[in-house]
């Protein structure tokens, strides 16, 4: 067995895919949290003072980020308050057990916590939308409700940052998502540790540059209680291609991950090409690069029996928009219900 | 005692998911002189493998993202990139898969 590279005279426990350093696991835990400490400290993340919600699924990314989180803050005063936000989006036997766990954070870490419906946000739950829609789209839905309903629940909080647990294999899987689908506008930024959504709350990664393997090595040792997150539907097929690509080429070579966010970090967008700029959501009021922001449209389509509506091109779905808003004169009960959704949830 | 008696943990993270949502093992190898890590992973899918073998051993060796642990140690550490290193006998075994997040 060999000896930690780090010469403490222990027997090392873990490789590094980051590196390819043979660490006992003191040495081990130690760098990560302070690379982690690092990359908050030298991007200037959190002021002083400051409230930060984790957006947590009681998954191993986020239970490593509410764990790391909370000691580096003690250990070395950054001032925060910690609450855990989390999302509960309908799914029958699915968040049972992993609201479980985010309770179980709640108590181990001493942090408050908010739970949020889909029906409470949307007026629909996850269950009842892929009754109208199938299996195959729905990560469709879940990915963009998830992403507003961290955004709206930090708001309901009112805190000053929304951290999640997006690790250095997330974000170098959405770099070569973005550039597969040539989206350039996302490519610019998903690199980026804190994203500022115009009026919105600033969203942070601290684990940017944190690998997967890393995380769940981390969790393992630490004993820190996990649940298995994998989405019981299927994952969008693209992102699935994608994620097995990025996988397969770590095993050749684990410095690709840093590389692609390297790459993604230093490209410089033409700006002749026309990015969409941020504005808000005619319908709900909530920062989005379309007149209708991704959720509305979704939403919009669920409530008028056109699931489909929202999964293709926006081009398309303002053509079927119209063309339906010709049909019906609006306001059945389907969208008085939502209406009334959409005036409640105005935040 | 069996000398070859060997003690699996499948770890959650969604690993169990294909053995049998079991998350725990003991079994017996056949004799044998040596067993390598390498002959139980192939044992692992033939004999304990619930469903979709291809989900846990590719191209002669475990699918990128599942994590095996040898007596609580990183099984890259014995192997690097070569799956025939000599196993003891009860070893604790642990296959931890990072599934999507
Ligand atoms: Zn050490
Ligand atoms: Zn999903
Ligand atoms: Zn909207």
């Amino acid at each position: 067995m060999p000896m930690c590279s780090r010469k403490c005279g222990k027997n090392a426990v873990l490789k590094r895919p980051k590196t390819g350093d043979a660490l006992c696991k003191e040495c081990f835990f130690e760098v990560f949290e302070n690379e982690i400490h690092f990359t908050i400290t030298r991007a200037n993340l959190f002021k002083p003072g400051s409230t930060v919600a984790i957006g947590a699924s009681g998954g191993k990314d986020s239970t490593v980020l509410a764990y790391v989180l909370k000691l580096l803050n003690e250990k070395y005063k950054y001032g925060l308050k910690l609450v855990l936000l989390s999302i509960d989006e309908g799914i029958t036997g699915y968040r049972d057990d992993s609201l479980k766990t985010v309770e179980q954070n709640r108590d181990d870490y001493e942090m408050e916590l908010k739970v949020l419906s889909y029906k409470d946000l949307y007026g629909w739950t996850m269950d009842e939308i892929v009754k109208q829609i199938g299996r195959k789209n729905n990560c469709t839905f879940c990915g963009v409700f998830r992403r507003q309903a961290l955004d709206r629940g930090a708001m309901q909080l009112n805190v000053d940052y929304l951290s999640t647990g997006h690790n250095a294999d997330d974000i170098a899987e959405t770099v070569l998502m973005n550039i597969l689908r040539g989206d350039l506008a996302r490519l610019k930024r998903c690199t980026s540790i804190i994203t500022d959504s115009g009026d919105g709350i600033p969203r942070v990664k601290p684990l940017k540059y944190t690998y997967e393997k890393e995380i769940v090595m981390y969790a393992y040792f630490r004993k820190l209680v996990y649940f298995s997150t994998e989405c019981v539907f299927a994952p969008n097929a693209y992102r699935g291609h994608a994620r097995i690509l990025l996988k397969d080429l770590e095993k050749i070579d684990p410095s690709v991950i840093m590389n692609i966010i390297q790459s993604g970090e230093s490209l410089v967008i033409n700006e002749d090409r026309k990015l969409p700029s941020l504005t808000k959501c005619q319908k709900c009021a909530y920062v989005s690069s379309q007149q209708i922001c991704k959720a509305c449209i979704l939403l919009e389509g669920l409530n008028r029996g056109l699931p489909k509506l929202g999964i293709g091109k926006s081009s398309r779905v303002n053509k079927l928009i119209t063309e339906n808003n010709r049909q019906n004169n609006c306001c059945n009960d389907n969208c008085n219900k939502n209406c009334t959704n959409l005036v409640k949830n105005n935040v | 005692m069996n000398n070859n008696a060997y003690n699996i943990n499948i770890f959650s993270g969604g690993a169990e998911l294909l053995f049998d949502n079991k998350r725990h093992y003991n079994i017996d190898l056949p004799n044998k002189d040596t067993w390598k890590l390498g002959d139980l992973l192939i044992w692992l899918r033939d004999n304990l493998l619930s469903e979709r073998p291809e989900l846990f051993i590719q191209n002669n060796s475990v699918r990128p993202g599942i994590l095996v642990l040898v007596n609580d140690s990183d099984w890259e550490l014995m192997v690097s990139s070569d799956l025939w290193y000599l196993i003891c006998s009860l070893c604790q075994i642990l296959c931890k898969y990072a599934p999507c997040p």
